[in-house]
């Protein structure tokens, strides 16, 4: 039950976003997928979700070429806002369970009452603190073998991400992948078993957390810093 | 908790839960959180809650019952010598930058008891 990339290439117009990435992702593992933003990581979720083709190379799911069965079992939250503005959090929830065959209504509400939401908000009057939260309570709510979480802490004050890093922590799973993406690599420094470093379309490695603090005696924010110190106010 | 950058975050853990013993926060024969509850007092991973318990069983400070979970040690000598260990390793911290600003032991010494006095 992995999740694989080979080679895959993905070019929009002139620029390559993605270039030639090979990674394989297992269950049972929460994976960061960091890197300044423009680097490639929403692109390369995007391939994994199945939404948009690769120019070159292949997604691989559970050993086969990605198609429309194994999209069934990937959950994406992409960092676009998706809901109608009509909706309320409950509505949400049934557009989704209509949607999703492995979508749980009673975990999502769990869920919701864990990130202090109620049924009757409505989306339009929701801060982007709440709409972070209700986006992430929906797509956990879900039981995919595969959640790729795109950006889940931006805008997000310190109490909105505990409670966000505690139900991420709650969904991991033998036999569930786990990737998170962020800028904001502290927060991800106690929870990800992995990072997947990214710069410039292109994969630089992939470290074990703890391996690294044990091996260098350095933090993922340390090797971080190694990694893109020479970019500095190319990106944000 | 607040990590420090450089030491592995299961040994972090495990420093934590072993101070909870020495100062009978957590008293010998007392359940521990499941991994899981673990995991999400601290907010680590789940792979790491379960490292800091093997760690733990390693070093004889807890022990498993199978289906039941994960207990305090109700050995007072093994809690002994953990107090000592752990107050072993501040002190070799302490000795450490001390001497690396070039201060004797005796002048360290000195220092201490007026500092209590």
């Amino acid at each position: 039950m992995m999740l694989e990339s080979k080679e895959i290439t993905k070019v929009f117009g002139k620029k390559t976003a993605v270039d030639k990435i090979s990674l394989k992702l297992s269950p049972g593992f929460i994976y960061a997928m960091l890197g300044p933003n423009g680097s490639g990581k929403t692109t390369w979720m995007k391939m994994a979700a199945g939404l948009i083709k690769p120019t070159s190379g292949e997604m691989y799911y559970d050993g086969r070429p990605l198609d429309v069965a194994s999209r069934k079992e990937i959950a994406y939250m992409s960092t676009e806002p998706y809901f109608y503005t009509w909706m309320t959090a409950g509505d949400v929830g049934k557009y989704y369970q209509d949607f999703f065959e492995d979508f749980s209504m009673e975990k999502y509400r769990s869920l919701l009452e864990r990130m202090e939401l109620t049924e009757d908000l409505k989306t339009k009057a929701l801060s982007s603190g709440m709409m972070a939260k209700l986006k992430i309570a929906v797509t956990l709510a879900r039981d995919a073998r595969v959640i790729m979480l795109d950006e889940p802490l931006n805008g997000i004050d310190l109490l909105a991400r505990d409670q966000i890093m505690k139900c991420i922590v709650e969904a991991v799973a033998p036999d569930r992948i786990l990737l998170i993406s962020s800028h904001l690599v502290e927060e991800l420094e106690t929870v990800a078993d992995y990072a997947v470093f990214i710069k410039k379309s292109h994969l630089i490695e992939v470290r074990e957390l703890e391996e690294l603090r044990i091996s260098e005696g350095i933090s993922v924010a340390d090797k971080y810093r190694q990694i893109y110190a020479n970019m500095g106010g190319e990106n944000e | 908790m607040k990590y420090t950058n450089s030491a592995p975050i299961y040994l972090q853990v495990v420093d934590s839960i072993k101070e909870k013993i020495i100062t009978g926060v957590l008293a010998p024969g007392d359940r521990l959180p499941s991994g899981r509850d673990l995991a999400l007092e601290y907010t680590i991973n789940p792979n790491t809650a379960a490292r800091v318990y093997q760690t733990l069983e390693q070093e004889q400070i807890c022990y498993t019952k199978r289906g039941l979970g994960t207990f305090v040690t109700e050995d007072p000598e093994r809690i002994r010598v953990l107090r000592e260990e752990m107050a072993e390793n501040l002190l070799d911290a302490f000795l450490t930058g001390i001497s690396r600003l070039g201060i004797s032991r005796e002048e360290a010494i000195q220092m201490i008891i007026k500092k209590e006095g």
